[in-house]
């Protein structure tokens, strides 16, 4: 240290850095405490600084570490569960499951199997998410759009509702609508009757149910050939205003091509629809199609509640399109609803759909709160009553976490897909 | 300049000012403006407010005037059916409280939330002195303590409380504290994993993280529940209550991972170059350089994450656990105090608890969030 630095103070803070660099490089060389282990080994110095040699090494303790995990979890179920009796297989599977269940898609008797009964559980878990994911997507992006809404008071009653939504628990939400709303309507001598349609009573919602007659198939048939013309108008449509420039109104020959249809193909087939309406016999009601209180609270919990999640999606998605999106297409003229529709939505679509999937698979997930209120869904019937009647835990439960990884990440692949194929390319 | 022109046709004195139009100031342009500015807009308007007048006034007389204060039991209750019956709660403020937890032993939930809530305000505070004191104190003395203080221990000359007795908000803001206290620094190691250069180690993290976000909250209580006795030796029975915070730990540690790892990415790579030419090694670039900045910039995340994870601690009333929401469903069953109005009253309860943390967590997120984003404003 010479003394052309300075004085004092200066000199002080110098020769502080200085040592502080030098204890930091010393640190630095010094061997770390396992070195000891590996030296040991016939390993060099050097090969020990070596990161590969390192790497290698960390990783074979991980792996070690993990497969003993494994290993020492495996040993002690097979031991458990041969001393307590569990069989080991899937045995079980094609066993006599002996329970009923009071909602089911497919043929099912408390003679069939537990297999048959899974299948059961996973037809009604994905009938839930399905309707759910039907009914969410645009009562979200409704409240999503009303909460950009220049209307203040509208604005304000959507925020409300996603505030409510999303700050309360889900289980709180279905037990609500489940034990306090749909329990406590009157029986079904008091039914909510609107006209006759629609009965609602503490047995569920009465919807009337379509008989088809024969000839019916028409009408799906109509309907398909008028979904295809409409596409192919469209289609067509386009191509030629970007030709011509000339517009069409696409939207009202879609409709009339999409809805004509199946009505023309009703009557000529001499009007094969029938529909049965709920009546009351007795002290319950017949005909109709009844959803039952368990179903018809999931579905509307569900609903309510990740529309809550997707409204804000929406929002932050319309919101990141940048204001100069707006302002470039007032200057060309186009109306608000242009606007919308062929520059701000496109924009934000592509912010808005990879959360969006995520509550889709937040919905499948959800649904397994089906079974605090007794909807017969995946998890019920299987990781409930068959893990019960079987004590088959690992068996089950490997087979239901499965089917729902199964579900997540087919999910997440669509997902992978649609971002590679709309993600913004840099130029 | 010298005499003044007998015409003066110029104005000596400015005219006052004349104050905007009526409909284009004050309330009445807001209102047109934010109310009226359309048919469709003044249509909604309308119905909206009819709406809430139809439904608002009601609501709020249910919930206080006609509501029932005090009653030694149910009957007032069921002769008010107009009202909300809060005396239900009143009754039953302990037990939803602290669940079975002997009266005179509740002293020691009462002491171990005060101690977690300032250790949370210290950790949280923006600003505050010694975070990392705080950091250990709260992520590893706190645990040990609140565990033979909660549990007693004979040494201590607290009597031991058996966790069947734990119940109420005590066991919901502990199984959340749990899932925060456990997870964290498991979900920063994944998160480290997940980005680490070697391959086993990545792809070790990456198969822990997406199976545990993939499959539902109350199958990980399942198997907490179901399997872990069938995985340990015979005789180690672990605690009822035990299992599903284990669960609890493993589950929030996978999304906490990856909330963690946005963190990490968000960081210029710059810190990285700058910390390694500085001669740091892996440990101490993490520990000095990166964790110390991503960690701050994720709060908003974890803040939101652990929201999810309060609203879930619900569940875990599937597995025989006493959560606020379990205690209040055992409280409905009381047959001194049945009646029509207590399920709605005791559910609106319920929801306003979780509504007031809720949103005040949600608050101080996007608020930090702010805060955050301020230093990286231009």
């Amino acid at each position: 240290m010479s003394a052309h630095i300075g004085e004092g103070a200066r000199k002080g803070k110098l020769r502080a850095l200085l040592a502080r660099g030098a204890a930091a490089r010393h640190l630095a060389r010094a061997p770390p405490p396992v070195a000891g282990i590996w030296l040991g080994c016939g390993l060099t110095t050097s090969q020990l600084n070596d990161s590969r040699v390192r790497g290698f090494a960390y990783q074979a303790l991980l792996v070690a570490a993990v497969a003993a995990l494994i290993g020492f979890a495996w040993r002690n179920a097979v031991v458990n569960m041969e001393a307590r009796g569990i069989p080991l297989g899937f045995g079980f599977w094609n066993e006599i499951a002996g329970f009923n269940i009071n909602m089911s898609l497919i043929d099912y008797s408390a003679l069939s199997t537990y297999g048959r009964a899974f299948w059961v559980g996973l037809l009604n878990t994905l009938l839930v998410a399905a309707i759910s994911i039907a009914l969410a997507t645009p009562l979200g992006f409704a409240v999503g759009i009303a909460r950009l809404s220049p209307n203040w008071i509208l604005a304000k009653v959507a925020q409300v509702y996603v505030e409510l939504m999303r700050n309360t628990p889900l289980l709180l939400q279905l037990l609500f609508w489940y034990n306090a709303v749909l329990k406590a309507l009157p029986g079904p001598r008091q039914s909510l009757d609107w006209a006759g349609f629609v009965l609602l009573n503490n047995r569920g919602l009465f919807l009337p149910r379509p008989l088809f007659g024969e000839g019916a198939w028409a009408i799906p048939l109509a309907l398909a050939l008028g979904i295809a013309a409409a596409l192919g108008y469209a289609a067509h449509a386009r191509r030629r205003q970007e030709l011509t420039g000339v517009p069409a109104r696409v939207g009202w020959v879609a409709l009339a091509a999409i809805l004509i249809p199946p009505v023309v193909a009703y009557f000529a087939a001499g009007r094969p629809v029938d529909f049965s309406f709920a009546k009351l016999s007795g002290f319950n009601l017949t005909g109709g199609l009844q959803l039952y209180p368990e179903f018809a609270a999931l579905v509307f919990g569900l609903v309510t509640y990740t529309a809550g999640f997707i409204a804000e999606i929406v929002r932050a998605g319309v919101q990141a399109v940048s204001r100069g999106q707006t302002e470039a297409a007032e200057a060309i003229g186009l109306s608000r609803g242009q606007m919308m529709r062929l520059v701000i939505v496109p924009q934000a679509l592509r912010l808005i759909i990879p959360p969006l999937t995520s509550q889709y698979v937040n919905i499948v997930k959800n649904s397994s709160l089906a079974v605090f209120i007794g909807y017969p869904d995946l998890v019920l019937i299987f990781a409930g009553t068959v893990l019960n009647q079987t004590h088959a835990a690992v068996q089950v439960m490997a087979v239901t976490m499965g089917v729902y990884l199964a579900i997540s990440l087919t999910i997440a692949f669509a997902l992978n897909l649609f971002n590679a194929r709309y993600t913004l390319k840099d130029r | 300049m010298s005499a003044m022109s007998p015409v003066a046709y110029v104005r000596t004195a400015p005219e006052p000012e004349l104050s905007a139009p009526l409909l284009s100031r004050g309330a009445l342009a807001w209102a047109r403006a934010n109310l009226f500015s359309s048919l469709a807009s003044s249509l909604v308007t309308i119905g909206l407010v009819a709406l809430a007048l139809w439904f608002v006034p009601p609501l709020l007389a249910w919930a206080t005037v006609n509501a029932v204060w005090s009653a030694p039991d149910g009957a007032l209750c069921r002769a008010h059916q107009d009202g909300a019956c809060w005396a239900f709660i009143f009754q039953k403020l302990g037990y939803l409280g602290y669940g079975s937890y002997p009266v005179a032993e509740r002293w020691r939930v009462n002491l171990t939330g005060a101690v977690g809530a300032a250790l949370i305000v210290w950790l949280l505070w923006p600003g505050a002195p010694r975070r990392a004191v705080g950091a250990w104190l709260f992520f590893l003395a706190f645990p040990i303590a609140a565990f033979f203080l909660l549990r007693g221990s004979p040494l201590l000359g607290l009597p031991t409380v058996d966790t069947l007795l734990w119940g109420g908000v005590f066991v919901t803001m502990l199984t959340a504290l749990v899932g925060i206290v456990f997870s964290l620094p498991l979900g920063v190691l994944l998160a480290l994993g997940r980005r680490s250069q070697l391959p086993i180690v990545r792809l070790a993290s990456v198969v822990y993280i997406e199976f545990l976000r993939g499959v539902p909250f109350i199958t990980v209580l399942f198997m907490a529940n179901n399997m872990l006795p069938l995985f340990l030796p015979a005789g180690w029975e672990p605690d009822r209550f035990l299992r599903p915070l284990v669960g609890i730990a493993l589950f929030s540690a996978a999304y906490l991972a990856e909330e963690v790892r946005g963190g990490l990415q968000s960081l210029p790579g710059g810190q990285y170059e700058a910390a390694m030419s500085l001669g740091l090694n892996y440990s101490r670039m993490m520990r000095l350089v990166v964790l110390p900045q991503a960690l701050v910039l994720v709060i908003p995340g974890l803040v939101n994450n652990f929201i999810g994870l309060f609203k879930d601690t619900t569940l875990v009333s599937i597995v025989g656990v006493t959560d606020f929401l379990a205690a209040m469903d055992n409280a409905f069953k009381d047959a001194l105090w049945s009646g029509p109005t207590i399920l709605p009253t005791g559910y609106a309860f319920a929801a306003l608890f979780y509504f007031v943390f809720c949103y005040a967590m949600s608050r101080y997120s996007a608020g930090m969030e702010r805060r955050l984003a301020a230093g990286r404003r231009r």
